[in-house]
């Protein structure tokens, strides 16, 4: 075979990884899903009708519109408005942003410490693996959530109240961080045991490169596949984590608001009859995460060798 | 008429870009009482002729033409056949007793479901008929190892009770897929006597498996020669051995390592890379020549190692004494070899020479410096750069996510990092060519080679310090017969050209007799004797060297 004469693209398209791509419905659907959510909520400025978060274009009257097919809906506010008269559909894209700013922060912060602890854990063996892999067993005892509460009562006690609001979404993204660490841990270390015995890092260290070296440029790329899958699917796990404790009121602020603020906000409607305030933000988020879980679990059947 | 006939059989596997025949048009015979060889490299679609006759093709393969007629009955024209067949007509043995025995049944278990399985006997009769099966295959004390589970049996009684269970309904036609490859050479042949004997006593049609000439040579009593699904040839073993007509046949019995005679070079008929004729060995200009001084460049003494298994007490109990009290030297430009069986402790020994591990007592000593005493880092990176090692598989010695290029310019730009990049270029050109593979070959991943052209690449990585000594362990066995001719051609070149020193560590001692000027046998961690290679072959001094050589399968057998 001669790759040499591919560019990219057709390397891309001759690759495994595509094949079984254009093969499975589920994941082309997901995909676009996907694509289509992370478009709208990165150029949300563009592509939503109306900036909920500008005062002046927001009027009391317009609070409570029903949805626009329903019998006092308005065309203007498709999916109706809540109590502020703030339109629905933009306010669920821009707490959409504000989820997978949060989600995806929080995973790289995990995704980089749990990797990091548990490659050179791996790596180094001994008394420093049992360390840090103790370390991981109590915190994965401790429930995520729980967790996360802990950081953010711990956040509220040392910062200011004034600067807490600006604060929120850090405290936020390293609480569920945190939390979310020790199955990166455990993965990359089992994975890093089994690359470490293989006869090219006995080559490397016998040629007389560093074990910095042998770690980041050879072992890392070799277990980059588990870690990817497990990557994923915690991402969409961050995500309802972000969303469960803006629920409970420990994460970002209403004045800006995510898909769990949004939900807790029109948790309070629901009863009167304002279904639609809560309904939209909560179908919102299940597609999101269900969309990244199908996402995941293609990748993993495709990546993992043994299912080949 | 003989007792399985196949006739024309082709297997094809569709696959996503093309469809792969892994047979074609193959007509086999065996007779009752006879030994059929089936020999051929890697992906030669031997084991996929011995899994069609049970129907054990794996999706997306299958059968796409042809007739398999045991004792009359075409087995393929009704699949519900195949079923009462295998277990009953049908008798398999498998390469590796490790995994063919499931590990939470007694064996006792197992042999009494498959009895029951196929025969009508109540649990009384099916335990005495057993029990007489275990006897028979050689097994001691069979009453009591009856309730013991796999673990407890080592590798070569594990074999023995896999064979038993391929006989324990009668069959008349046994396959033995590589039955010994898992072995070591001592145990093999009991196992091979086991199955002649067996074949004799109930008059069975055998189907043996395996890539190796030695097996065949001393086994066998007509042979298929198969190679890319096709059948190459098929006659008496005598007859192909001796004269072939084909002339892949020719090449591959010219590629065995004779077991009785030392030759130079291995006579290459197909050769896997076909642009190069001969070795060029590029890299001679670059190199800093040693003169061969007659001087011991390496000097083990005392080697000890052992391995605790022990983390939380210190008391000795758990540990291994892999290797105990080894001591030997190597003079410059000589290859010495290490022989021993698996768990001799030969590996071990090489990596504690190349520094990957430290010896728990006992010195080596490196152009008369202790290497095993040195802490620091940058005194360590001037032996690195002298001693180098080639691996056994080719598939995990390579790093799969690293162009050609980066694996080799990574210990080139470590030892030299001021290199400026066209001469890094050159220098890597050169290693390839050196090895003979062509530039292109650079740009491209490791997955794209064969494990010949992988070894390849591994021995120019190796190269690109200059190093002095060269630590080959088990450099072929994970590889063909010809590839193996032509990887040990192209060491012996590298070693002639460059004069460099080899630890060359193998089991197979026909391949060790080509190589090697002296030759340390090892055996549980001891060793037995060092000896020069003709001393050693023609008259050992030590029981076990004598053992070994009596034992190992010889090509030549077949003149005798």
């Amino acid at each position: 075979m001669d790759n040499q004469g591919l560019t990219l693209l057709n390397r891309i398209k001759d690759s495994d990884i595509y094949f079984s791509f254009i093969k499975s419905p589920t994941a082309i659907v997901t995909a676009i899903i996907l694509l289509i959510i992370f478009f709208c909520s990165f150029f949300v400025e563009i592509v939503a009708p109306f900036n909920p978060f500008d005062p002046s274009s927001l009027s009391l009257m317009d609070a409570f519109t029903p949805p626009s097919w329903s019998e006092d809906g308005v065309t203007k506010f498709f999916l109706g408005t809540d109590g502020q008269g703030r339109d629905m559909l933009s306010t669920i894209l821009y707490g959409s942003r504000i989820s997978l700013i949060v989600g995806f922060s929080a995973i790289l912060f995990s995704l980089v410490l749990g990797v990091t602890l548990g490659l050179t854990a791996g790596y180094f063996g001994g008394k420093y693996e049992m360390v840090v892999m103790r370390f991981t067993d109590v915190q994965l005892t401790v429930p995520s959530i729980l967790m996360a509460l802990l950081v953010d009562g711990i956040a509220r006690g040392i910062i200011s109240k004034e600067l807490h609001n600006e604060m929120a979404i850090y405290v936020l993204i390293f609480a569920i961080g945190i939390s979310e660490w020790p199955q990166f841990a455990r993965v990359s270390r089992a994975a890093t045991l089994v690359e470490k015995n293989k006869d090219y890092v006995s080559a490397s260290t016998i040629i007389g490169v560093s074990n910095i070296t042998i770690m980041f440029k050879h072992i890392l790329p070799n277990i980059l596949r588990p870690i990817l899958v497990i990557g994923t699917i915690g991402l969409a796990l961050a995500i309802i984590t972000e969303s469960t404790l803006s629920f409970l009121g420990v994460g970002v602020p209403p004045t800006t608001p995510s898909l769990g603020t949004l939900i807790r906000i029109g948790n309070d409607f629901l009863f009167s009859g304002e279904w639609w305030i809560t309904f939209f933000p909560a179908i919102f988020l299940v597609i999101l995460a269900f969309s990244i879980n199908l996402l995941g679990d293609w990748m993993r059947d495709t990546l993992n060798p043994k299912l080949n | 008429m003989s007792f399985l006939k196949i006739n024309n059989l082709s297997v094809d596997y569709e696959m996503r870009r093309e469809t792969v025949y892994a047979a074609k048009n193959v007509n086999i015979d065996v007779n009752r009482g006879e030994i059929l060889g089936l020999v051929g490299e890697s992906g030669s679609g031997k084991s996929t002729v011995g899994n069609a006759i049970i129907n054990l093709i794996d999706e997306p393969g299958k059968i796409s033409n042809g007739s398999i007629v045991l004792d009359g009955i075409n087995i393929l024209e009704d699949p519900e056949n195949i079923a009462k067949y295998r277990g009953k007509k049908i008798g398999l043995i498998f390469q590796d007793p490790q995994t063919s025995l499931n590990p939470i049944l007694t064996i006792g278990e197992q042999l009494i479901e498959t009895i029951q399985t196929h025969l009508n006997l109540n649990t009384d009769d099916a335990r005495s008929k057993a029990t007489n099966l275990l006897k028979e295959v050689g097994i001691k004390d069979a009453e009591i190892r009856f309730n013991n589970y796999p673990h407890q049996f080592s590798g070569g009684m594990r074999q023995r009770v896999v064979i038993s269970l391929a006989l324990c309904c009668e069959p008349e036609l046994l396959i033995a897929d590589e039955p010994t490859t898992a072995l070591d050479v001592s145990i093999q042949s009991q196992i091979l006597d086991l199955i002649k004997r067996l074949t004799k006593e109930r008059n069975l049609a055998v189907i043996l498996i395996t890539h190796d000439m030695g097996v065949i040579a001393e086994t066998t009593d007509r042979v298929a020669v198969m190679k890319n699904g096709d059948l190459v040839e098929i006659g008496p073993t005598k007859e192909i051995l001796t004269k072939p007509k084909e002339i892949y046949t020719r090449s591959l019995i010219s590629s065995v390592p004779p077991t009785n005679k030392k030759i130079s070079r291995f006579k290459i008929i197909e050769k896997e890379n076909k642009s190069q004729s001969d070795t060029n060995i590029k890299i001679l200009n670059r190199w800093v020549k040693k003169e061969i001084s007659n001087k011991d460049l390496v000097q083990v003494k005392n080697l000890s190692k052992t391995f605790d298994d022990s983390f939380f007490t210190e008391s000795s109990k758990n540990s291994v004494m892999a290797v105990n009290d080894v001591s030997f030297n190597i003079k410059e430009g000589q290859s010495f070899g290490l022989v021993g069986e698996s768990g001799s402790g030969k590996s071990t020994i090489a990596k504690m020479i190349v520094n990957l591990f430290r010896p728990s007592s006992g010195e080596i000593y490196f152009n008369d410096i202790c290497i095993t005493k040195i802490k620091s880092n940058k005194e360590m990176m001037k032996f690195r750069k002298q001693i180098q090692m080639i691996f056994q598989d080719p598939y995990s010695s390579l790093n799969g996510r690293l162009k050609v290029k980066d694996i080799v310019s990574e210990p080139i730009k470590l030892h030299n990092p001021s290199i400026s990049s066209i001469d890094l270029d050159n220098y890597i050109n050169d290693l390839l060519e050196s090895v003979e593979l062509s530039r292109q070959s650079a740009n491209r991943y490791p997955h794209e080679f064969s494990g010949g052209q992988r070894q390849r690449i591994s021995i120019a990585r190796a190269l690109a310090t200059q190093p002095r000594l060269l630590v080959c362990d088990e450099p072929t066995s994970a590889l063909d017969v010809s590839i193996q001719a032509q990887i040990l051609n192209l060491l012996k070149d590298l070693q002639e050209q460059l004069n460099l020193t080899i630890l060359f560590i193998s089991h197979d001692l026909p391949v060790v007799r080509q190589m090697c000027d002296r030759i340390a046998v090892l055996k549980n961690g001891k060793l037995c004797e060092v000896a020069l290679t003709e001393d050693l072959f023609v008259k050992p001094t030590h029981n076990y060297t004598k053992e070994l050589l009596t034992l190992m399968p010889k090509i030549e057998s077949i003149y005798n």
